[in-house]
C-alpha cells in the first residue's frame, strides 16, 4: 500500500470512530433530562410522538467501552493503514509460528517411522504408524477412493492388489508425491461406430463375457493395430503407463458394453494429483504405508 | 382489488399488492428452505436430479427469503410507512406500480434461472447480468418513489422509520451496483471487474451489507412505525435514535471484512472490520432499546395482543443476534465459529426471529387497515402462528449452535502426533441430529406462515370473525 492510501484508510478508519464518539458526548451533553421524563420533542406523525429521554446511562457506557477497546486494538495489531501495530503481530508470523511449533513437536514423531521400510511398518510393533498414515488417508485421500479405499466410478480400488501403475512401496509412493495423468485418446473418429462396437465387443471377450463372436473377431484385428502398443499384445496391460489390464474384469470406468464403447469412443482422461506440495515426505511415507497395506493384510 | 377499500389520500393499492406477496413469498422461500433442510437430513431428496440438488436450490432459498419475501415486505411497509408519516400521497403511481411488477419479474427469473444453474456464483447476488440491470431499474425507481413522497411531505420533519429506510433504499443501490460490476461474455454467463481479493472484499462488502441495509436498517424503519403504532405509545427516546441511527450507517458499512478473517485479504482489512464489528454493537443495540422502552407502560398488552408479541419478541431476536454478530467477528472466535453451521445458526436467529417476525408482526396490523376491516379474521390463529415461528426459530438456533461448536472442535481436534483425530466425514456424521432439529425448526416456521395465509385470505374476503375487541391490535 502506498503512503497515500496507508494515509488515507488511517484518516477515515479514525474519523468514524471519533465522529461517532463526538456524537454520543455532544448529544450526551445538550440533554435536556438526566432523568426519564415524559416530555416529548413535539413532533407527530400518524399519531407518533417521541420522548426527549436521555440516553441509557450503561448503553452509553457499552458505546464508550467498546469504542475504547477498538482504539487499543488498533494501536497494538495491524489496522491503521502502514502502521504496523505495537505488537508486531501478522497473520502469517502466527502461522509461521504455529507450523514452527507442530514441527518441533510432531517431527521427532514422523521422523522414528520415516527410518522404517513400508514392508516394516506392516508389522505389529509399529501399528501406530499406520494409523497415523489412516487417518492421514481419511483427511486427504477419501473424497475419491473412499474410507475404506475401495474407490468409485473414475477412482481406482486400492484394496484388490490390481495396480494401474505399479504396487511396489516406491511407485505408491511416486504416485502420491508427483501424481498420475492417465490418457487414453479417443478412437471413434478413427474407428467409426461399428469399429467401435467391434473393438468393445473383442475387450469383452478378454475377460471371458459372452459376445458377438463375428463381431469380436473383427475387433481382435484392429485391437492388434490400434490398441497393444499401450495394453500389450497380451491385453495385460503396461503399468508403466498407467494402461490398464483388459483381461482380469475390473472397469474403472464401468464394465458394461455401453461404457466400454463410450471409453473406445470417447476416451478418458485420469488424473490423480500431486501432494509433494501438500504432505512432507515423512506424511506421504506413512500414507503409502497405509495404502499398501490395504492390499497386503 | 375493490375500489370501495381505496383510500381518498394514499396510494394503497400497491402497499395491498406488495402485503400479499410478502405471505406468498415468505411461504414459497420457506418452503424452498425446509425442502434443503430435509436434503441435508435424507440425500436421497435430490433425487439425483440437477435442478433440484443442494447447490442450486439453496441460492433460490436465500433470494426468496431475503429479496422476494423479505423485500416486498420493505417495499409494503416502507410505501405505508412513508405515506402516512408524511402525510401525502406516493410521489409517482406509475412508478410504484413499475416497482412492483419489476420486483416481481426479478423473483420469477430467478426461480427459473438459479435451477437452471445459471449463477455469478457470488453470495447473496447469484443472479446473471441481465436481471441485476432490472434491480437496478427497479431499485432507482423505489429510490424516486420514496425519496420524492419524503420530499414533498407535509409533515415539517422526518419520521426516524423514513431515516433507516432512506439509508437502505440508498446504500443498496449503490452496494447492487458495484458488486454487480461484470464483463458479460454471453446472455447468461458474465465475469466479475474485480480481480481475486478485491472480487472477495467487494463481495462480503456487498454481502455484509446487504444484512446491515437491507435486512437491519430497512427493518428497523419498519420496527419504528409499527412498535410505537401497535403499542400506542410514544417512541422512548429521540436522542437515542439520532446517534444510533448515524452510528450504525457509519460503522455497519466498514464490517464486511469479518467475513473474511485468516484468508487473503490483508491484516489491516481484516483487523478494522473487527474493530468496526465491535463497535456496532451499541448502535445495534440502540434500535432494540429504543423499541422494548416504548413498551414501558404498555407491557400488559402484550397479553392480549399476538401482533404486539410478534414485534416484541423480534426485538429480542434482534439483540440476541447482533450480539451474537461483533462477538463472531473477533479473530479468535471466528478461528473457531467460521465455516460451521454457527454461522447459519446466527443468519437464521436474524433471518427467522427479527427479519420474519417483524415483517409478520407488522403485516397482521396493516392488512386489516389496507381491506377496511376491523381486524384479522381469527386472532387466536395469529397467537399459534406466534408460538410457531417462536418454536421453530428457538429449534433451528439452538440446532445449529451445538452443530457449529461441534463442527469447530472436532475440525480442530489433533492427535498426539498431529494428525486430525476426525475426518471431516465424521464431523458431518456427528451433525445429522442437529440437521434432523433444524429441519423441524423450519418445518414449524413454515406451518405458521401457512396459518398466516389462511388468516389473510379469510379477512381479505370476509373481515373479522370475533367481535370488535378492545385493542390496539385489531383497531383500524
Amino acid at each position: 500500500m502506498s503512503s497515500f492510501w496507508g494515509a488515507w484508510v488511517t484518516v477515515i478508519t479514525l474519523a468514524v470512530i471519533f465522529g461517532c464518539t463526538w456524537l454520543l458526548f455532544q448529544t450526551r451533553k445538550s440533554e435536556t433530562f438526566k432523568e426519564s421524563t415524559d416530555t416529548t420533542v413535539g413532533h407527530v406523525y400518524d399519531g407518533i410522538e417521541e420522548y426527549d429521554n436521555p440516553l441509557p446511562r450503561w448503553w452509553f457506557q457499552l458505546f464508550v467501552a467498546t469504542i475504547i477497546f477498538g482504539l487499543v486494538y488498533l494501536a497494538l495489531y495491524p489496522g491503521l493503514g502502514n502502521f504496523k501495530g505495537l505488537l508486531g503481530w501478522t497473520s502469517t508470523g502466527q502461522w509461521e509460528e504455529e507450523l514452527q511449533h507442530a514441527e518441533e513437536v510432531y517431527k521427532p514423531v514422523f521422523a522414528k517411522y520415516a527410518a522404517l521400510s513400508i514392508e516394516d511398518l506392516q508389522t505389529e510393533e509399529n501399528k501406530s504408524g499406520l494409523q497415523m498414515g489412516q487417518r492421514m488417508f481419511a483427511n486427504n485421500c477419501t473424497l475419491c477412493h473412499g474410507a475404506a479405499g475401495t474407490g468409485a466410478y473414475g477412482f481406482p480400488n486400492l484394496t484388490d492388489d490390481d495396480w494401474l501403475y505399479g504396487g511396489a512401496p516406491a511407485t505408491i509412493k511416486q504416485t502420491i508425491t508427483n501424481g498420475r495423468n492417465g490418457g487414453m485418446p479417443p478412437w471413434g473418429p478413427v474407428l467409426g461406430e461399428e469399429g467401435v462396437r467391434d473393438v468393445a465387443s473383442y475387450v469383452l471377450s478378454l475377460s471371458g463375457r459372452e459376445v458377438d463372436p463375428d463381431a469380436a473377431q473383427r475387433g481382435a484385428t484392429q485391437f492388434q493395430a490400434l490398441c497393444t502398443a499401450c495394453h500389450g499384445q497380451d491385453a495385460k496391460g503396461t503399468q508403466a503407463l498407467g494402461a490398464p489390464n483388459l483381461t482380469d474384469d475390473i472397469w474403472l470406468y464401468g464394465g458394461s458394453f455401453e461404457a466400454v464403447t463410450h471409453t473406445i469412443r470417447t476416451g478418458r482422461a485420469g488424473m490423480m494429483p500431486a501432494h509433494k506440495d501438500l504432505l512432507s515426505d515423512d506424511k506421504i511415507h506413512l500414507i503409502a504405508a497405509y495404502v499398501y497395506s490395504l492390499s497386503h493384510n | 382489488m375493490s375500489t370501495a377499500t381505496e383510500h381518498p389520500t394514499y396510494n394503497y393499492r400497491v402497499v395491498r399488492q406488495f402485503a400479499i406477496m410478502t405471505v406468498v413469498w415468505g411461504i414459497v422461500g420457506m418452503a424452498i428452505g425446509v425442502f434443503i433442510a430435509a436434503q441435508l437430513v435424507w440425500p436421497a431428496l435430490n433425487f439425483d436430479t440437477p435442478w433440484l440438488s443442494f447447490g442450486r436450490i439453496r441460492p433460490l432459498h436465500t433470494n426468496a427469503v431475503i429479496f422476494a419475501f423479505g423485500g416486498s415486505a420493505l417495499f409494503a411497509t416502507s410505501y405505508y410507512v412513508v405515506q402516512r408519516t408524511c402525510q401525502v400521497r406516493l410521489f409517482s403511481d406509475t412508478l410504484a406500480k413499475f416497482t412492483f411488477w419489476g420486483w416481481q419479474a426479478v423473483i420469477v427469473a430467478a426461480i427459473i434461472t438459479l435451477p437452471m444453474g445459471l449463477t455469478s456464483t457470488k453470495e447473496y447476488a447469484e443472479l446473471e447480468w441481465p436481471i441485476d440491470i432490472l434491480i437496478a431499474l427497479v431499485w432507482i425507481s423505489y429510490a424516486i418513489v420514496f425519496l420524492g413522497t419524503v420530499k414533498i411531505r407535509k409533515t415539517s420533519h422526518i419520521y426516524v422509520g423514513n431515516w433507516f429506510f432512506m439509508a437502505f433504499i440508498i446504500t443498496v443501490a449503490v452496494l447492487h451496483i458495484v458488486n454487480s460490476l461484470v464483463i458479460p461474455v454471453s446472455l447468461f454467463k458474465s465475469y466479475s471487474v474485480y480481480p481475486g481479493t478485491v472480487d472477495a472484499m467487494v463481495q462480503w462488502w456487498y454481502g455484509h451489507n446487504a444484512v446491515g441495509f437491507f435486512l437491519t436498517a430497512g427493518f428497523l424503519g419498519m420496527m419504528y412505525y409499527f412498535v410505537p403504532k401497535q403499542a400506542e405509545r410514544p417512541i422512548y427516546s429521540y436522542r437515542l435514535s439520532i446517534v444510533h441511527f448515524w452510528a450504525l450507517i457509519a460503522t455497519y458499512i466498514w464490517a464486511g471484512g469479518h467475513h473474511l478473517h485468516y484468508t487473503a485479504l490483508p491484516d489491516w482489512t481484516q483487523s478494522v472490520a473487527m474493530v468496526m464489528s465491535l463497535i456496532l454493537l451499541a448502535p445495534s443495540w440502540g434500535g432494540m432499546i429504543n423499541g422494548m422502552m416504548t413498551l414501558s407502560g404498555a407491557w400488559h398488552k402484550l397479553r392480549t395482543d399476538p401482533v404486539l408479541r410478534f414485534l416484541v419478541v423480534s426485538l429480542s431476536f434482534y439483540g440476541m443476534s447482533t450480539f451474537e454478530g461483533p462477538m463472531m467477528a473477533i479473530k479468535t472466535v471466528n478461528a473457531l465459529s467460521h465455516y460451521t453451521d454457527w454461522t447459519v445458526g446466527h443468519v437464521h436467529a436474524g433471518a427467522l426471529g427479527w427479519v420474519a417476525m417483524i415483517s409478520i408482526g407488522s403485516t397482521y396490523h396493516m392488512i386489516p387497515r389496507l381491506w377496511g376491516k376491523t381486524q384479522m379474521y381469527s386472532v387466536p390463529l395469529i397467537n399459534a402462528h406466534f408460538w410457531l415461528a417462536t418454536i421453530g426459530t428457538v429449534l433451528y438456533i439452538c440446532a445449529m449452535w451445538v452443530n457449529g461448536i461441534l463442527q469447530g472442535l472436532m475440525w480442530r481436534a489433533v492427535n498426539e502426533d498431529g494428525t486430525l483425530t476426525y475426518s471431516f466425514v465424521e464431523a458431518l456424521a456427528a451433525s445429522h441430529p442437529g440437521y434432523f432439529v433444524r429441519w423441524l425448526g423450519g418445518a414449524f416456521f413454515l406451518t405458521g406462515m401457512l396459518l398466516m395465509a389462511f388468516n389473510t385470505w379469510q379477512t381479505v374476503r370476509k373481515g373479522s370473525r370475533a367481535p370488535r375487541v378492545d385493542s390496539a391490535a385489531q383497531t383500524v
